[in-house]
């Protein structure tokens, strides 16, 4: 097979092994969940429920009020418990409590919608806002806003997301094996929305079965091509994605828009799916469940609002003591300072690292190696953007285009001295952000 | 949970690189060499070789220890200063050239500039250019391979018509290294299968040596009036080897960029063709270096790659 790639990227050990044969279990009924106003980037949305009202499953409980917002919905039925202000994965939100009362009733909101024929774009596009779906790679952006792009702006393919290139998660590859009908079925509904005839849905060359599931499932669909990627970290990056399957950059400082490609991930798809054919919102997701730390490595399929202690204790707990707790895979994903926060739409994993694989390594002095450089998707020069960080010179990082870097994070995990490199280009990128806004 | 989860920006996984192991394998790399001059020039190499490696190793700890900085002797990159400076030194010099070249190499040109990774030279060359500088007699007394150190000339030498009278040596020693010269760059073929080995290590990219080597092969043979035989030797015999296999490379005192990397080994290649055909000095290989790790910061100013999506 003739396999697609972008310049650059490392190739950090899979460590898929402990998850990729084990068929997706749905998590227990959870007594409790607490669900965040707010799961993406955008704003918060308002609570429509008070302390005390009665909800269904697939309930609206939180309505968005700005454009770059989503609703969000009752993954459980029973009782609103509390509405305040709580511990998240992305920091503290507010969140609704509710308590589940075991008779799990779902919302009379919740039918089928019809079929993608007899459906109209904008039709499809009030379904997935409706709905709640929000990118559900990591990045949690409202996919309605992702399909809405200016008119002036022509946007000739999609691209869905099946590269899955975090080490350990397996989430995406199990749903693409178990339910690659939704993933196309999805797809087709967005493809109207935006009215493309070309798509690609690119999956790593590690996951052949997946790559055979998605051809055997979108072969009565012409326009849409399933491509093999080089297994490579970040092939799933957008840009890099969006080169390998199309040969076009993404401008710098511009969107996947301006290469005329809306990207979307595969489970995202299918929530699309779920959402016309039954009416469910977007209340639950796969989640891989692993790490040296974790006894029984799972793939879950687990309701928004999950606290994460509760789905540990269902992977027969923790392996000893945790030394870190990521949500995500382990080279984006967010570590946890502990296991009492609800899971969110875009909780894709939970890693638990033992206190040696958590140990922080020390950083040494740069050795001028030129890895950083060579490896770098962006093809920016880390080494230099970090050092000028570290300095507080934030204008010359900038002029080494600091903006560009995708924090993919692969400098730091290719670097021989263990140097800080994402960390301190984070911190570079923010203080010019914010520069620019003060200007502004 | 009682105890306590680490937190920490991301990535969260490291790969196993280590400047240990990178130092260790330029060390490996160069062992093979090494030991041919071991036994190329014998008691004489061995010597030198221990008294460079060690008063390398041991200036850096000292220094360390005086400026109350962390000792990081362990990291193997002042034994490879030590090894490197070594081969730059005829097997008969007394025994304090090499000890004064490694404490000036690892005291001066390292660590006065901050230590590992600030040295804007390569601290070997640099020493050995100083060495050359001060003790010319002491550092140019080549012998002949074997255990009764007859002193002879090397090809270069030779080649440049300095050392009328003496015979070329054949191919066959020239490439294995049974010649005059400095310890360590005398048999090229063990120090191209170091090269290999760091390239397949993933330590080095082939791109400086290959670059620097095919530009003294091509400008040797058209200024050399096409002479085939002319540009093998110019090619095998000398520093060239070393210079562009281990020293060239060295990730201080070299551009980080691609583009920077090329124009840094065409650099070195024209500077050693020039130096060596129509300079004073049969030997070019280490000034070149030099002269060209000082254009190093300007070099990779000027080359700043193209970012993606960037229209430039």
């Amino acid at each position: 097979m003739n396999l697609l790639s972008f310049r650059g990227g490392v190739h950090p050990p899979h460590y898929k092994e402990a998850t990729e044969r084990f068929k997706v279990e749905k998590a227990k009924e959870p007594d409790r969940v607490a669900i965040p106003l707010q799961q993406h980037i955008g704003a918060p949305c308002e609570p429509l429920v008070k302390v005390g009202d009665k909800v269904k499953i697939g309930q609206k409980i939180g309505e968005a009020k700005a454009f770059v917002s989503t609703p969000v919905h009752s993954s459980v039925s029973g009782e609103v418990k509390q509405i305040a202000r709580m511990l998240t994965p992305t920091g503290e939100v507010e969140c609704i409590v509710i308590e589940a009362d075991g008779l799990n009733e779902v919302h009379e909101s919740v039918k089928p919608k019809g079929d993608i024929e007899n459906l109209s774009g904008k039709q499809i596009l009030d379904i997935i806002k409706e709905a709640g779906i929000v990118g559900m790679g990591g990045a949690t952006f409202p996919t309605h806003v992702k399909l809405s792009p200016p008119p002036e702006k022509k946007i000739d393919t999609i691209i869905l997301n099946g590269a899955e290139c975090e080490p350990y998660l397996t989430a995406d590859h199990r749903l693409m094996l178990e339910d690659p009908e939704s993933i196309v079925y999805g797809l087709r509904a967005m493809m109207k929305v935006v009215n493309v005839s070309k798509a690609y849905i690119g999956i790593e060359d590690n996951k052949p079965d997946a790559i055979e599931s998605m051809k055997n499932a979108s072969k009565g669909y012409k326009e849409i091509k399933v491509v093999g990627l080089k297994t490579k970290y970040p092939q799933g990056a957008e840009k890099q994605l969006i080169y390998a399957c199309t040969k076009r950059e993404v401008p710098s400082g511009g969107l996947p828009m301006d290469a005329g490609v809306i990207v979307n991930n595969v489970a995202t798809a299918s929530a699309v799916a779920k959402a016309i054919k039954t009416g469910m919102p977007l209340i639950e997701r796969i989640c891989t469940i692993t790490g040296k730390g974790i006894k029984e490595p799972k793939n879950l399929l687990i309701k928004v609002g999950t606290y994460i202690k509760e789905i540990v204790e269902q992977c027969g707990g923790y392996n000893g003591n945790p030394g870190k707790i990521i949500l995500g895979g382990p080279m984006m994903g967010l570590s946890q300072h502990t296991d009492e926060i609800p899971s969110t739409k875009g909780t894709s994993g939970i890693l638990v690292f033992t206190p040696e694989e958590a140990r922080l390594p020390e950083p040494k002095a740069c050795i001028r190696c030129g890895k950083c450089v060579d490896i770098c998707p962006a093809f920016l020069q880390p080494l230099y953007i970090s050092a000028y960080s570290l300095r507080n010179m934030y204008e010359t990082a900038e002029k080494y285009h600091a903006l560009d870097c995708i924090e993919c994070g692969s400098c730091s995990f290719i670097c021989p001295s263990k140097r800080p490199l994402l960390q301190s280009i984070r911190v570079a990128k923010r203080e010019i952000i914010a520069k620019k806004r003060k200007t502004k | 949970m009682d105890n306590r989860l680490i937190v920490s920006s991301s990535p969260h996984i490291r790969a196993d690189e280590s400047v240990n192991r990178i130092m260790r394998d330029v060390v490996i790399a160069l062992l093979p060499a090494t030991l041919a001059g071991v036994y190329f020039f014998r008691i004489g190499a061995v010597k030198i070789i221990l008294a460079a490696v060690i008063a390398a190793v041991v200036t850096e700890a000292l220094i360390q220890k005086i400026c109350k900085k962390p000792v990081t002797i362990n990291d193997w990159s002042a034994v490879v200063t030590g090894l490197l400076l070594a081969f730059n030194i005829p097997a008969s010099a007394p025994w304090w050239i090499p000890v004064i070249g490694s404490v000036f190499a690892i005291a001066i040109v390292k660590q006065v500039f901050g230590g590992l990774g600030h040295n804007f030279m390569n601290p070997a060359l640099a020493a050995r250019a100083m060495l050359l500088a001060s003790w010319p007699v002491q550092m140019t007394a080549w012998v002949k391979p074997g255990a009764d150190a007859v002193s002879t000339a090397t090809p270069l030498a030779i080649l440049g018509g300095e050392a009328a009278g003496e015979q070329l040596p054949s191919l066959a020693d020239l490439i294995i290294g049974n010649i005059g010269g400095c310890i360590g760059e005398t048999s090229a073929i063990l120090l191209i299968i170091g090269g290999i080995y760091l390239v397949y290590r993933g330590v080095i990219t082939p791109r400086v040596p290959i670059i620097y080597i095919a530009t003294v092969a091509v400008l040797t043979f058209i200024l050399g009036g096409f002479s085939i035989q002319f540009m093998i030797y110019q090619v095998f015999a000398g520093g060239l080897m070393i210079g562009a296999i281990y020293m060239a490379t060295d990730y201080a005192s070299s551009p980080v960029t691609p583009k920077g990397q090329v124009i840094f080994a065409l650099g070195c290649g024209i500077l050693t063709s020039i130096i060596r055909l129509y300079g004073g000095y049969p030997e070019g290989v280490s000034y070149s270096i030099l002269l060209m790790n000082v254009a190093v910061p300007l070099i990779d100013k000027y080359t700043s790659p193209r970012v993606f999506g960037e229209v430039k």
